[in-house]
């Protein structure tokens, strides 16, 4: 049996010891009629065939090392350096437990508070907990975050249209049982200005995006402003490589600012697992869900890690805990931190400058092929959005022959946007690659 | 010697990679939102590589010995899962693809599905939750949309054994349900008697951990499925400790309804230092179109010459997205192979040898360790880290000392209904040798406990750190470094 | 372990030093005994507010736990110790003196009837010691 050490002659020994003949005594207190059932589950097979026939699962699918992408809305296709991976391979990281143990848990203890303190000078926010799950739970979090800091006195959640449509989708699904009232994304307004006005006495939070699922970006220095004059909190949803390049949040006076991680060195993998990071102002910090790392000493003097403010988790504080949540994603924490730490002051920018370059000169030739017009209005990072002259999935058809993968049909989210396109632009995109796509809009522009 | 931060390895100027010089106009940076500061590291990549790898070295893992830590499962992890996750056309591949270019990945989470079905006895799979607790609150707002669904709005409190995992009360909480707590009995069983008092029209379910935390089969479980379903309510089964159960018997059969896996524990996806888990949730026929999606389905049956279609589907009532995209699809990967390479008889022997590894430590160590609930144990037991004739040691002296020989501490202080827990689960994937060294090291430090009781209360004492100042972390709150060139000058 | 004699004393471990229609709320030696180290406190209620029966007044965390502290009785704030959360371990070193909690006028002294005194309370803590 796989991975299954015993020997025959160990197995009689041990159950001898334990007074039995045989294996199946062990479950006595099973119910007999339901006892050991006839599994219709496939034989064995061995690990030279597992590898074979999983390479060829694999390769049925369309990828972006094969083919190019110009598809973003959430999960994005970015260089990951080499050195990124070979640290997440170490066993010492990815085979270990949540670090209940300190002693022998300084790696993992150590690697989250430097993703926290990375993630913190990164948004600018004070306090950065281990990690949720994705962005989309980490806005739900928010959003519990502030229902908890108003005592459950506020019932109303402000969401901005302009949050990724499946981000809303699971606050409204953690929401279902919690009497509360979800408004602002009804429907999408021709500019944000309208955003402010939805915040009542009786809202919690208010919650945008930025760069905003669309791509765009604005100051929400007024936004932040309208929400404490109502006592309601800011939370920003941002894509944290943009912040290579643009103001942090913590300029808007956000309380909360929260994200997906996976740009930062984490592979696309079909959509998971990916990083949900969650970063708070400080008086927020007792209120925050999630694990937490803080430096202290150990008993020879040295500088060590703990987790710490455990009190506030569901273990200790069982029903009373604001958040059920208890692994976060570690590993994915980790290799954000490494990717981070390769990147530096520098690179980060670097990259972010890449993505914003090309994307920048991707809608510009786009908008000059006719038939094709630029929806977004103002400054965008890399993603925009184009209107199409042929029903998106047709064009998107098309493209798949000519090995590239187009943007993303907003039409099924977004009534009013139907056959537009919302197309990301990254450092991964040669010029001769969004030379193809240009071409190749163009060829398709009339069926 | 601790590991200096990675900002005190940086040095202004240094870059840890090198990028492609930009092949397309620059175009206009919008000045007003252009960030000043970016106050990230500066280092080389040899610096990033030996500072990740000495860190690494300072981690107690699965790869470097033996991890009895109970109720997690702390199994092998095996090298070609981490192989086949990283294949280009699985890493690769975007979460919004046409499902047409991505019939690969529909075809492993299909079948992924369909084995989690069989080995529970359920009627739908959905892979969506990333973790166990996800996977906890997905299957009590499916419990509380169903009853909503049939107008049964009275129903609120959920009942939850007080050995329960901690997560439990809080899941409970957190879908807008009441916590109704009950006792165990002697043999640390459901208290029969308690739970038919609280069994009435206002019980939206009952969340079952079996085994128990105490790592022993609820006997009565067949009168507490019974019970809770006379009065309409519905079960909710923690499926952290299925590692007992594969081939042995299934939830479903016996009445549960809804289950979470841990594909993390049972299905030999690595922990990862606390993530990122997967909690996929199985239930019985009722359930299935509440399940949150998409799920994956056949939409186009397979004929002579085409492979069938697969494609993600919503289910008819649905609470919703859990997350975004799919759930974990790496660790589906990796419990896939892993699934596969066990086939029907060894799921069978996996729950075999982690119950015998665990019935083994505790026959070997029930005359030194008291065993509170001593009977034929499944895949983990508790006994206890406290004794009379030693009353300056705790469950944490023991704990702690057995870092000094090199193995990782069981759980300790859970479940709570034992004093000085000490919760062991060897996992199947040990040798007897191991055990036994184990074992000889435990007996050893009870001896120690009587002999030389500050040995442990002093202990670890061959450990890269001694013990940690929890109470200093907690008021002090350092929870982030700035560049070492923000911090003002002492 | 000091138990007062002075005070009334809860079921959840708060004590009561009333002095006429005044009176002062903190947790008991027992209740800091089973938390450990505090290492925060948040005073959850300000002067002007009023006390319902019932209601948390303050939570409570050490290393290990946290708790809430509630009012067994009703009444109006009058006062609360504002150095108490700069000083958490106060709560350790003097439960029944510089780390009281609140001071309040009493909604209806009668009510204080229905709490212990320091021999029940001890009765009580014992019970629950074994």
């Amino acid at each position: 049996m796989a991975y299954i050490p015993h020997t025959d002659a160990e197995r009689k020994e041990m159950l001898a010891a334990v007074g039995l003949q045989n294996l199946d005594e062990l479950y006595q207190a099973v119910p007999a009629d339901v006892r050991f059932p006839d599994l219709d589950l496939p034989e064995a097979v061995s690990e030279l065939e597992i590898a074979q026939e999983m390479q060829e699962m694999a390769e049925a699918n369309v990828d972006t090392q094969h083919f190019a992408c110009f598809l973003g809305a959430g999960a994005y296709n970015h260089f990951i350096p080499s050195a990124v991976d070979h640290m997440l391979r170490r066993g010492e990281f990815y085979t270990a437990y949540t670090p209940y143990q300190p002693e022998i848990s300084q790696g993992t203890l150590q690697a989250i508070f430097e993703y926290q303190s990375l993630i913190c000078n990164l948004t600018g926010m004070q306090v950065s907990n281990a990690s949720h799950y994705d962005g989309a739970t980490a806005l739900a979090e928010a959003a519990i975050l502030a229902l908890n800091h108003h005592r459950g006195r506020r019932t109303r959640l402000v969401l901005s249209p302009a949050i990724h449509p499946q981000y809303r989708q699971v606050v409204r699904t953690y929401m279902q049982g919690m009497g509360v009232e979800i408004v602002g994304d009804e429907h999408l307004p021709g500019s944000a200005d309208d955003l402010p006005a939805k915040i009542d006495a009786n809202t919690a939070m208010i919650a945008v995006q930025y760069p905003d699922f669309f791509g765009r970006i604005r100051d929400w220095t007024a936004l932040g402003q309208a929400a404490h004059a109502a006592g309601a909190l800011l939370c920003v949803v941002v894509n944290p490589l943009s912040l290579g390049l643009l103001r942090p949040p913590s300029e808007f006076d956000a309380d909360i600012v929260v994200g997906d991680g996976q740009p930062l060195g984490i592979p696309m993998s079909f959509g998971g697992p990916t990083l949900g990071h969650f970063t708070v102002k400080q008086e927020f910090v007792r209120k925050m869900a999630g694990r937490l790392v803080g430096e202290t000493v150990d008993s020879r003097g040295q500088r060590g890690y703990v987790l710490t403010l455990t009190p506030r988790e569901q273990h200790i504080r069982r029903e009373k805990a604001t958040s059920n949540i208890c692994t976060n994603v570690a590993l994915m924490a980790l290799a954000s931190a490494v990717y981070l730490s390769l990147m530096g002051k520098q690179g980060l920018r670097q990259v972010a400058e890449l993505c914003y370059h090309k994307a920048h000169y991707a809608a510009e030739q786009l908008a000059a092929v006719p038939g094709y017009s630029l929806w977004t209005k103002g400054s965008f990072f890399h993603e925009f959005v184009l209107k199409c002259p042929r029903p998106v999935a047709e064009i998107n058809q098309a493209l798949l022959d000519l090995d590239i993968l187009g943007g993303y049909d907003l039409g099924q989210d977004y009534p009013e946007l139907r056959d537009h396109m919302l197309l990301a632009v990254t450092e991964m995109n040669s010029r001769d690659q969004i030379d193809a796509l240009v071409e190749a809009m163009q060829e398709v522009s009339h069926a | 010697m601790p590991e200096p931060l990675i900002y005190e390895l940086s040095s202004p100027g240094r870059q840890g990679v090198t990028l492609p010089a930009p092949d397309v106009p620059p175009a206009a940076l919008p000045a007003e939102l252009m960030r000043g500061e970016l106050p990230l590291p500066e280092v080389a990549e040899i610096d990033v590589v030996r500072h990740f790898v000495r860190l690494s070295q300072l981690n107690h893992a699965v790869d470097t010995g033996f991890y009895p830590l109970g109720s997690c499962t702390m199994k092998y992890n095996p090298k070609v899962n981490e192989d086949v996750a990283r294949l280009p056309g699985f890493a690769f591949t975007h979460p919004l693809q046409d499902p047409e270019t991505v019939q690969g990945n529909l075809a492993l989470m299909y079948m992924l599905q369909e084995w989690l079905k069989e080995i529970g006895g359920f009627a739908g799979v959905s892979l969506q939750p990333a973790a166990g607790a996800h996977g906890e609150l997905t299957g009590l707002l499916i419990i509380r949309a169903y009853h909503q669904s049939r107008g049964d709005t009275r129903r609120t409190k959920i009942l939850i054994p007080n050995s329960a995992h901690g997560t439990n009360p809080a899941t409970t909480s957190m879908s807008g349900l009441q916590v109704v707590e009950l006792p165990s009995d002697d043999r640390g069983n459901v208290d029969l008697a308690a739970l038919r008092q609280a069994c009435d029209d206002t019980v939206a379910g009952l969340m079952l951990t079996n085994p128990n935390t105490l790592g022993l089969f609820e006997e009565h479980v067949r009168e507490v499925v019974e019970l809770v379903h006379g009065c309409g309510g519905l079960i909710y089964g923690d499926g952290a400790n299925m590692n007992a159960l594969l081939g042995i018997v299934r939830p479903g059969d016996l009445g549960i309804d809804a289950l979470h896996y841990n594909l993390h524990k049972t299905f030999s996806t690595p922990h990862g230092g606390g993530g990122p888990g997967s909690g996929p949730v199985g239930v019985r026929p009722q359930l299935v179109e509440f399940l949150p999606g998409p799920v994956v389905e056949i939409v186009e049956e397979e004929d002579d010459e085409q492979a069938p279609l697969y494609g993600l589907v919503m289910p008819a009532r649905s609470i919703g997205r859990v997350k975004a995209f799919h759930g974990h699809f790496g660790m589906h990967v990796r419990a896939f192979a892993y699934m596969r390479m066990q086939g029907k008889a060894g799921m069978r022997a996996i729950s075999d040898h982690a119950v015998l590894n665990a019935n083994y430590i505790r026959v070997k160590l029930r005359d030194v360790y008291h065993v509170p609930y001593d009977r034929i144990c499944m895949h983990e037991f508790v006994a206890e880290g406290r004794w009379e004739d030693a009353p300056g040691v705790r469950a944490l002296d023991v704990a702690k000392r057995l870092m000094d020989f090199g193995f990782h501490p069981p759980t300790n202080y859970f479940p709570l209904i034992v004093h000085e827990a000490l919760m062991i689960e060897p996992t199947e994937t040990e040798t007897k040798a191991t055990l036994d060294a184990f074992i000889a090291v435990m007996r050893r430090i009870a001896e120690e406990a009587r002999t030389d009781p500050e040995l442990l209360q002093t202990a670890p004492h061959n450990t890269p750190f001694g013990r940690l100042d929890e109470i200093r972390a907690a008021k002090e709150l350092v929870l982030c470094c700035r560049p070492v060139e923000m911090t003002p000058a002492a | 372990m000091e138990f007062p004699g002075d005070l009334k004393y809860t079921q959840s471990d708060e004590w009561i030093r009333a002095e006429g229609k005044q009176a002062k709320l903190g947790v008991t030696d027992y209740a800091q005994d089973q938390l450990s180290d505090i290492v925060f406190v948040e005073i959850l209620v300000a002067p002007g507010d009023t006390l319902e029966k019932g209601k948390a007044i303050a939570t409570v965390e050490s290393v290990k736990a946290a708790a809430e502290v509630y009012s067994p009785v009703s009444g109006k704030v009058t006062r609360i110790n504002e150095d108490l959360p700069g000083t958490p371990e106060w709560i350790n070193a003097e439960p029944f003196g510089k780390a009281w909690m609140i001071e309040f006028e009493l909604g209806d002294p009668a009510e204080l009837n229905g709490l212990m005194d320091a021999r029940a309370y001890q009765k009580h803590c014992e019970e629950r010691s074994h």
